[in-house]
């Protein structure tokens, strides 16, 4: 049985997270998930009728079969009341994950997670740990060869820069299947509030080989996943491919881009950063957020601050603009990054 | 109702009565202990939730959580040091009179952000019904949290999953300067409950065995699994909102006057007497000790520790 230790397959990014909170449940009776339609058709088994939606992203699709409805718990529509159980129940005994359908949401239920879940080990001088995942996806998708996200402004924003400013909360935003199976096990066993940022058009977009077995992908750490001489590109989530994208067309013109992948927004790893960046001496950081306020910023910041004397040239973002998401397809590809601006800014600072 | 239990819940309501009126001399006195909203006159609802419940229930309360603290059996030491903002204080100072927790005595929290308290305590309700214990949780709330949607959806939730839980109703008149009258259409907020699918009872808050009866009935049904109850206590605060507001900016004097004598602490102790569950000598001697619990708790704050500046890095992640 050793062998399927190290085998691995092909799977979506929202097959890995499934395999992640189906192997977690299996290993703690203590982890729960609840949101609106992790399962579907609550109530309706004794017409044969389970298992109806399975999650904005259908990453929760199977679960309810294996686990019951008393671990996988389909909620009436309230997030504020239902984070709010969420963080009661992990101060008393359970590790819930709890999925609140897309990032736009959190308007609703935003007390608890920033007054509640974020600050209750500090406020309560770390008496009570806190085991809590709010899962949620966000993001546009920008693509004019085919069509957009067409979900427009309450639909498809990305918000996590309003998340990592808040002390206490910890947010991660994987870019692959591996990683977010990896990200999502580390979230659930960490004892803080964990919020796992899912990109929309990464769920059953971004496919790769992920291990059978279960493994932790450490939170707090960035990946350099393409090494280069000339720049850094930093990206987030999905702007990750949209770097190594960018990188591709740099190396035809013989411009060598490094990229790294942000991963986890807070704790956010400066360390791995900044090394690349003294290394390339150029930095331009790719965020699909809005610009003010931005994670983008912050981390241009934080270079400016700690890597100023390496610095070739002024640090650069490529951002989405400060706008509203807006519905048309051929906007909507106007509003989000892409590898032509990530090419544009890498020239300006090459002179 | 046993001797031992009556005689617990006075000492118990005369303890918060003592604790909360130092208090108010303490802030009177310019000692600065934050921003307190005393319990005064509301007592008896703490006390005669708490005394149904066993010490491996929970209570989620609110901003005027002193009495609730008390109630559970929080240490009135650590909470006094905790006002006092020292490093022996229940939050080790971080949290002052909004946050005091002691999650050992299931206290899971004082929380001045209103209705929020409800959505933690269906989730303690939900974590018992998942890990099939009998715990029940109670949910304290003013009637000025009865217009905020956290609310709402709490008690939805806690029907449709029969979760254990007492939502209890602290109906003290005013939220801040604005009157139940104006700002709730129904007479009474347990009108309500049958909207949610729940049982719901109006009791007299100035009445501490009342109070006890409901908690019981509901506390009895929750461990059977059949699900939450609302009990709407009438009572009265004393004092401003916080300490410091005059009330008489919003309210009459006799009004104060007459919930005033209604007083549940002489109400109850007239009861016991009455009943020969205590005697004249056994209040005097209660008097002493709740007098003298709290001499020490003052003591103990002002003679602790300040936290060491390091305490600020601490406890922002678990771990």
């Amino acid at each position: 049985m050793n062998s399927t230790s190290v085998e691995s397959r092909e799977l979506t990014q929202s097959q890995a997270i499934n395999e992640a909170i189906r192997q977690e449940m299996q290993r703690d009776s203590s982890v729960i998930i609840l949101g609106e339609d992790v399962a579907g058709a609550a109530g309706r088994a004794h017409l044969g009728l389970v298992d109806a939606w399975g999650g904005a992203l259908r990453a929760t699709r199977g679960l309810i079969q294996e686990f019951g409805p008393d671990r996988v718990i389909d909620t009436p529509i309230a997030e504020m009341g239902f984070v709010g159980a969420a963080v009661g129940a992990a101060m008393t005994g359970l590790r819930p994950i709890v999925e609140v359908m897309f990032v736009d949401l959190i308007g609703v239920c935003y007390d608890q997670i920033i007054n509640q879940a974020a600050k209750m080990h500090y406020m309560m001088g770390g008496q009570t740990a806190l085991p809590l995942v709010i899962r949620t996806a966000f993001g546009s998708r920008g693509d004019k060869r085919t069509y957009g996200g067409g979900a427009a402004a309450q639909h498809s924003q990305t918000l996590y820069s309003v998340l990592a400013h808040v002390p206490g909360l910890k947010v991660v935003v994987p870019s692959t299947a591996y990683n977010a199976k990896g990200l999502l096990i580390s979230a659930i066993r960490d004892d803080g509030p964990v919020v796992v940022m899912e990109h929309k058009f990464l769920g059953f977009a971004a496919k790769g080989d992920v291990p059978r077995d279960s493994y932790t992908y450490p939170i707090g750490k960035a990946e350099i996943v393409r090494r280069g001489k000339d720049v850094t590109l930093c990206g987030i989530g999905r702007m990750t491919h949209i770097c190594l994208e960018a990188a591709d067309r740099l190396a035809a013109d013989n411009i060598s881009a490094e990229v790294v992948d942000v991963l986890t927004l807070a704790p956010l790893d400066e360390e791995t950063i900044l090394e690349s960046v003294r290394r390339t001496h150029r930095l331009v950081v790719v965020d699909e957020d809005h610009p003010v306020a931005s994670m983008a910023r912050d981390i241009a910041a934080i270079a400016a601050d700690k890597a100023f004397d390496w610095l070739d040239a002024p640090v650069k973002t490529v951002t989405a603009p400060n706008t509203p998401v807006p519905f048309a397809a051929v906007l909507e590809a106007e509003y989000v990054p892409n590898a032509e601006k990530v090419v544009a800014a890498v020239r300006t600072q090459l002179g | 109702m046993t001797q031992d239990l009556a005689r617990w819940m006075l000492e118990r309501m005369m303890l918060i009565r003592e604790f909360e009126e130092r208090l108010k001399r303490l802030v009177d006195a310019g000692v600065p202990v934050g921003a307190v909203h005393l319990y005064v006159g509301q007592e008896a609802v703490a006390v005669g939730i708490c005394a149904a419940l066993r010490k491996d229930d929970w209570i989620a309360s609110t901003h005027r959580g002193h009495g609730h603290c008390i109630a559970k059996g929080v240490d009135v030491r650590g909470m006094m040091a905790e006002l006092y903002g020292k490093a022996t204080g229940t939050n080790r100072g971080k949290g002052g009179s909004m946050h005091i927790t002691d999650v050992t005595k299931g206290m899971l929290g004082v929380n001045p952000i209103v209705g929020a308290g409800a959505t933690h305590a269906i989730g303690a309700g939900l974590s018992a019904k998942v890990r099939k214990t009998d715990q029940v949780c109670a949910a304290f709330f003013g009637e000025g949290a009865a217009g905020i949607g956290s609310l709402h959806e709490a008690m939805n939730m806690a029907a449709i999953w029969d979760l254990p839980v007492l939502f209890v109703c602290e109906n003290n008149g005013y939220a801040q300067a604005t009157p139940v009258e104006y700002a709730i259409a129904v007479k009474n907020i347990a009108d309500r409950a049958p909207a949610y699918g729940m049982p719901g009872e109006v009791v007299d808050g100035q009445d501490a065995m009342a109070v006890f009866d409901a908690a019981q009935r509901a506390v009895h049904r929750a461990r059977l699994g059949q699900g939450p109850t609302l009990i709407e206590c009438k009572t009265y605060r004393y004092y401003g909102h916080h300490q410091g507001d005059n009330p008489l900016r919003y309210r009459t004097a006799e009004e104060e006057q007459s919930a005033r004598d209604r007083d549940c602490i002489k109400r109850l102790r007239k009861d016991l007497l009455s009943r020969a569950l205590v005697t004249d000598e056994e209040i005097v001697q209660i008097e002493a000790r709740v007098k003298a619990s709290i001499d020490e708790a003052v003591q103990f704050a002002e003679t602790s520790p300040l936290p060491e500046p390091d305490e600020l890095y601490r406890h922002v992640y678990v771990g």
